[in-house]
Order: structure tokens, then sequence, then C-alpha cells
């Protein structure tokens, strides 16, 4: 539904932020995230940031399908 | 109006149509060819097959990231005859200026039509001029007609197969971006450049090193998607292109993503995409990438024979999908 | 790009596609994914043909544009063309048809319409042109609503007078209630929308999976966060385990942004309200509270609204409760394409016959 890509806040001035990807900057509105930091990712939609990316999470999701992925390698291989 | 701006009078024949062409074109495209200024350029080619094209320029806006409509105008329509395997010679260039642009931007656009073609050698033999009331047109609309000579090229006349192989020169999408951005509708900040650039060196390279190219497109409006498309269109083979495999560049693929644009099908104005016979191209890519421009060459995929007509994209997480023609316009997603 | 490219890997995806037909046993699951988001990624990535044959994904409502009756774009277009009105949208509502026309060919015909990215756009041209009545069209789901609440707190604390709003946003459970209650479509389990999910949280998910038995999974949107919520939903459907789980956990809580739904509860509040192609749903759309009437277009602008016409032949509605496939629709291809799209389901990005024709073709 809704288009949302994480950007990387660069600079905070009280309810706006400037946020980046790759080089690509856009100033948003942070009235939806205002303890967000700069460093921190957010996610960008229609000109406002609706919520942050939390990075623990993202390597846990990560480490999630690696963990079924291997299990999956388990579940083909042949049995001796 | 001041002295300073294009006047209706400048387009009706007389006395300053003649001053403009005289201070500003002739002197910028000086060659035996032009300086008669006569109804007509006489010239000599020296093969019987010749390439001849034509193409206008309306981009907007006409100054956009390290680029220009004149230096747009020259290498579009060389790319058009380079793609054909023919070596660019002569061009031809109508003007149609709105009343009241400014004479100094006229300048600096024929200035970067004059490095442009320099840097091809293709001289430019003949040209017109008209000036339409303020409202009539934007700024300045330019037309380029192109003669080229075609290469003795026999692999280009071959039949395409199951097997051939696809490369791209470089990274695509920049072209369409820059325009875009540079428009200033965006609240985005894209530091992407136009690629605007000749591809004629490409083709010469590979021509000399007598690779078997079969199919050679510069993808322009529509990008790589819609000149793929046009490859496949009614014949009786497909073609099959790897997502992982094509070039984009980080800020191109980020603008993109924001954007919900996809770069297969955004304008390029300094690529080639061309098919050579299986086997080529490895050699068609290190040749490509000796040169400046097609340094980032890769190859993307092959002729197939079966979906007939049709192009396919094995995505990045191994699935596929069909590449369409570009439909409708596209708009940036929001929801 | 970080936290998106490590979210497509070739090898990750095959191993989650291998793992999703060694879990699905039985014969027939049927998924709907609600976002159009979701319905254009799924297509991109080609995700279909890596499930197994016993696994149907069928596309839902989840595209505002698609959903919004023909009345809301008439009402708009008739804005567009009063004296001193300028309407304001996002780029996808340009070109869908209303009942003579679309908002696109109004402004060619001398109505006043301006694309905007965001309604913050929309509140500066009402203070950049105070002679304008500036209209934005508040149109999408939790994501956007928040923030057209967001502007339209600016434009009371700057005492902007100019600036109204048109509310059409809509809420995703009541019509997912209503899609799990029409038993032809018969679902077994929900993609749940990543965005929308990240404002409201999880909670109001809970009464499908208690009341109807019909397990939720919030999942994000690249490639393997699909293919791992379609595992985790399958594993719910293989047990007999009706839950709501969220996939998404680095954006999306399980409380949500109670920053975005304070200001939901503030400037809105539900009611009853038409879907295209799925008629009337209860409490799932919005209208401004009391005290915020003064923003809210249709009072305070009245203007003459062209009688409501459907285009007879059009499939949308079947096509957005995942009846129908877009190719089913007779006009699908032949009279509706995106350059002539007949429905909205062609025109919008999101739209299902959108995505259909640009990734599979007539």
């Amino acid at each position: 539904m809704c288009l949302a890509v994480p950007m990387r806040v660069e600079e905070i001035n009280g309810f706006r932020a400037k946020v980046d990807s790759a080089g690509v900057s856009v100033e948003v509105d942070i009235s939806m995230t205002p303890e967000v930091k700069v460093g921190e990712y957010v996610i960008v939609h229609a000109g406002f940031a609706i919520e942050t990316l939390k990075p623990e999470e993202a390597e846990e999701t990560l480490r999630l399908f690696r963990e079924i992925a291997e299990l999956a390698e388990g579940e083909t291989d042949e049995v001796p | 109006m001041n002295k300073n701006q294009i006047l209706l009078a400048h387009g009706d024949g007389g006395r300053l149509s003649r001053n403009l062409i005289e201070e500003i074109f002739a002197k910028a495209f000086a060659n035996p060819e032009l300086s008669p200024l006569a109804d007509s350029a006489l010239l000599s080619l020296s093969k019987k097959k010749i390439a001849f094209t034509t193409d206008s320029y309306t981009v907007k806006p006409i100054f956009f990231p390290e680029s220009d409509i004149g230096r747009l105008a020259v290498y579009g329509t060389v790319n058009d005859l380079a793609v054909m395997g023919a070596r660019p010679i002569y061009l031809s260039c109508g003007f149609i200026l709105e009343e009241g642009l400014e004479i100094e931007v006229l300048k600096r656009i024929v200035d970067s039509m004059k490095s442009a073609s320099e840097l091809v050698g293709v001289k430019l033999v003949t040209g017109d001029t008209k000036v339409v009331e303020k409202g009539s047109a934007d700024k300045i609309f330019i037309n380029t007609s192109g003669i080229g000579e075609l290469l003795e090229w026999r692999s280009m006349k071959k039949p395409l197969k199951p097997g051939d192989e696809i490369l791209v020169s470089g990274t695509i999408g920049e072209h369409g971006i820059a325009v875009l951005s540079a428009r200033g509708e965006l609240e985005l900040k894209i530091p992407v450049q136009s690629d605007c650039a000749p591809v004629w060196e490409l083709v010469s390279m590979l021509y000399q090193e007598k690779v078997e190219v079969k199919w050679m497109r510069d993808p322009t409006r529509g990008g790589v998607a819609t000149c793929l498309n046009e490859l496949v269109l009614g014949q009786k083979f497909g073609v099959m292109i790897a997502e992982s495999k094509i070039p984009v560049l980080d800020s191109v693929d980020s603008a993109c993503e924001i954007l919900g644009l996809d770069p297969l099908y955004l304008a390029n104005e300094g690529k080639m995409v061309c098919v050579v016979k299986k086997g080529e191209a490895e050699r068609a890519r290190e040749i490509m990438r000796k040169s400046q421009i097609g340094k980032n060459a890769v190859i993307i995929g092959e002729v197939i024979s079966e979906p007939a007509g049709k192009v396919l994209v094995s995505t990045k997480i191994g699935g596929t999908r069909i590449l369409g023609m570009l439909a409708g316009a596209p708009l940036p997603r929001i929801c | 790009m970080k936290f998106l490219e490590e979210f497509r890997d070739l090898d990750l995806a095959k191993k989650l596609a291998h793992k999703i037909k060694e879990t699905a046993h039985k014969d027939k699951i049927t998924l709907m994914e609600v976002c159009g988001t979701h319905t254009m990624a799924i297509h991109k990535f080609g995700i279909r043909g890596l499930l197994p044959e016993n696994i149907r994904l069928i596309s839902g409502p989840g595209c505002p544009v698609c959903v919004t009756p023909n009345q809301y774009l008439d009402r708009a277009i008739s804005l567009s063309f009063q004296k001193d009105v300028l309407v304001s949208t996002f780029g996808d509502m340009l070109r869908v048809p209303g009942s003579s026309m679309s908002l696109e060919s109004a402004r060619a015909k001398g109505g006043k319409v301006k694309m905007v990215y965001s309604p913050l756009d929309a509140l500066k041209l009402a203070r950049e042109n105070p002679g304008l009545k500036v209209v934005f069209l508040a149109v999408g789901f939790e994501t956007t609503s928040p923030g057209i609440c967001v502007t339209l707190e600016q434009a009371e604390k700057q005492k902007v007078k100019n600036f109204w709003v048109l509310v059409g946003h809509k809420l995703i459970p009541p019509a997912m209630e209503a899609l799990v209650k029409d038993k032809r479509i018969g679902i077994d389990g929900f993609i749940c929308p990543a965005h929308v999910s990240t404002i409201i949280g999880l909670a109001p998910y809970q009464f499908l999976a208690r009341d109807y038995g019909i397990p939720c999974l919030v999942a994000g949107f690249e490639p393997l966060d699909i293919l791992q919520g379609i595992l985790m939903l399958v594993e719910m459907i293989e047990r007999g385990e009706a839950k709501v789980k969220n996939q998404y956990q680095r954006v999306a809580s399980e409380n949500g942004n109670k920053n975005a739904q304070r200001l939901l509860e503030k400037f809105f509040e539900p009611v009853d309200s038409e879907w295209r192609g799925l008629g009337i749903i209860p409490r799932s759309g919005y209208q401004l509270r009391q005290g915020f009437e003064h923003r809210e277009a249709e009072k305070m602008i009245p203007v003459e609204v062209e009688e409501t016409r459907e285009h007879k032949a059009c499939r949308c509605g079947e096509v957005l409760q995942g009846l129908i496939e877009p190719k089913d629709c007779p006009l699908y291809g032949k009279v509706c394409t995106p350059e002539s799209p007949v429905g909205p389901c062609m025109v919008s990005s999101e739209g299902s016959c959108s995505a259909y024709y640009k990734y599979v073709g007539i």
C-alpha cells in the first residue's frame, strides 16, 4: 500500500529532518517519530517519517532467514 | 524587448535573420559545406549505402545536470546512426525559437552543439531558424537530421538465433532521472547526471575488432525494456535477461525505489544495447570496457526460442516475470 | 541499499521456498494479500512461481485509489472547475476515470488540479496562494491518514484559512472482515499490510483470528519478508492455529505507532463507508470529528456533482475481492489498458490489473 523506503537521518531541525538513501535526500516531517536520532533509519511515506527501523530486529530477521536456510539445506542432504 | 533577446524578426529571413545565422550558427559550425549558406549543402559520400535519420528535441528543462538540449540534439541523432552501423558524417539542424529567448542562452546551446559535433567528428552543414510568438514554443525546440556511411559489417545482416548474447554498455536510467530531477517538481535532491554521450566509439571499436554484432540500439525513451520489446515484437524468438546483472548506480536505484520507477523503463542518452553471436559476448564486453563510456559494459542475457515475442526477466530471487512495453505514463507512487 | 538488498538474497529465497513446499501439506491453501505494494512485489519478484501448486495467492482491495467510489472522484472533478478552487492530489488519482472523465482530463479542460507528493505540499500551496481555495484529496489507508492529521494540525496552528480536505480515507481491518464473511472467496490466511500495521499495531487484527479463525501475518515488502511471511502463515494453517503474528519486526511493533494513533484519534472518527466493488462496509472510513468539520471540503465547499455512473462491464469490484483474476475481466487488455483505463484497478500503480498487465501481460 505504502511505498516507503528506509532512509538515514542526516540532520534534524525541530520537527523536520533531512534523510538520505545512497545520495538521494529529502526533507521529511518527524512528528510521528519525534525521538529519532541522527544516524538512525526511518521509513518515509508521503513526506513523513512514519516509524524508525530497528537494526537489531533487522539483524534478527536476517538471522532467522539464515537459520531456516540451514535447516532446509539439512533436509535436502542425502541421509548417509 | 531588448537587444539580448530573440525577436520575431530574427526568423523572418531579413537582415536580423542573416545576422543571427552569421554571428551565432555559422561562426560556431564553420566548415566548407556550410559556409556558402546556400539553400542546400552539396555533399560527397564515399559509400553507396547510407543511413539517414531525424529526431526532434523538446526536452524540458533545456539545461539539466551536466548537459543541455543542444548536446542532446547532436548525440541523440549521431547515436541513431551509430547503432545502425553507420559512421556519422553530416548533420542538419532546424531551430524553432520562442520570441524572448535570451541570445546568451542560444549561444550557450550552440556552443555545446559545436563541442559535441567536434568530439564525434560530424559536420553541421545546413540549418534553418524559425521564431514563433511567445507562448507558442517552450524556449527552444531543435530538430537534427543525420547522414552516416554504412560500415561493411556482415554480421549485422545475420538473423538472431537462440543463444545469441545481449550486452548493455553501462549503467542505466541516469538521463531519465536527471531530467525528472531538473524539472524541480520533486522534493528529492538527486545527485544524478545525464549520461548524454556519443556511442560511436564503441561501435567503431567493435567493428574494428570484427566482433560479430547482429543488432544494436540506443535505449532512449522507454528505456532498455522498450528497446528489447521492439527487438522481439513479431519475431520467432524471445529474450531473457537477468535482473541481478542489470547495472544501475546506487543513487538511481534509490531514487527509483522512492519514486516507484523502474530503471529499465527510464531514458538513456549515452548507452547501447547490442546482440552478438553466441560466444562473442565476453570479447565484446572486454572491448567496450576499454572505452570510458563502455567501462561498465555487462552481459545481461540471451536470445531464447520460447516464449516468442516476449521479454522475460529472471528476478533477483530466482522468480521469472515478463517485461512488457512501457504502459501508461510513469507516475510516482505514493500509496 | 541498506535494509533492502539483504532481503533480496537469491540463495535464502530458494531455501525459504523449499521450506514452504515442505510445510504445506493441505490440498488447497488460499492466502490473500491485502496491500497493493505486496501485490506489486509478488509480481515483480515472481514469487508465485516459487510457491508450490497447492498455495494460491489472491489479491485483495489494498489499493486505496482502486476502492474510492466514482462519486468521490466526480465531486473532486466538480471542485476543480469551481472558480478559485485548486484541487491537490497524490499522483495516483490523476488518471482514474470518474463517471465521465478523470482529474487529468479535467485539468486539460481547464480544471485546476495539481499533483503533490505530500499533504504538506498542499498546505504550502494554500499558504502561498491566499486567493485560492486549496482542497487536498485525502485518500489512503492508515499509513497515509496520520500524515493528513499532522497537516491539519499545522493548518490550525498557522491559521491557514484557505485549506480543506476531501476525506476519503478508509480502514483496512473492517474490509478484511467483509472479505472473510463473503463465503465465495474462501480465505485461509491474510498477509497483512506492512505499513498500515506499522501504524495500527497487531491488535486491530485479533478479532479475525479470534472470531473467524483466520490467521493473520504482518509481512514486510521485500521478497524474503513475503516468503517468510507465507511460511509462517502456512505453519499456522497446518497446525490449525489462528493467531496474529508479525514478521516485519524491524519496523512494525505489536502496539504500532502511538504518536500516529493519537493523531488519528484526535482528528477522525470511524464512519460507514462505500468501497468500490464491496459496497458499504460499516465503520470502515473516516470523517472529521466535531471541532474540525470546518476543514471538510464536502461540507464547506458544496458543489453540484453529476449523477454517478459506473461502467457496466467493468469488473474491478470482483477483482478487488479476489473473486476473479484480471485476465477474467472481459475488458482486460482489450478495452481496458493502462493507456486507456476503464476502471481504477488498471490505472493505479498499486492496482491488481495494472500489476498483472505490467508483469504478466495479455
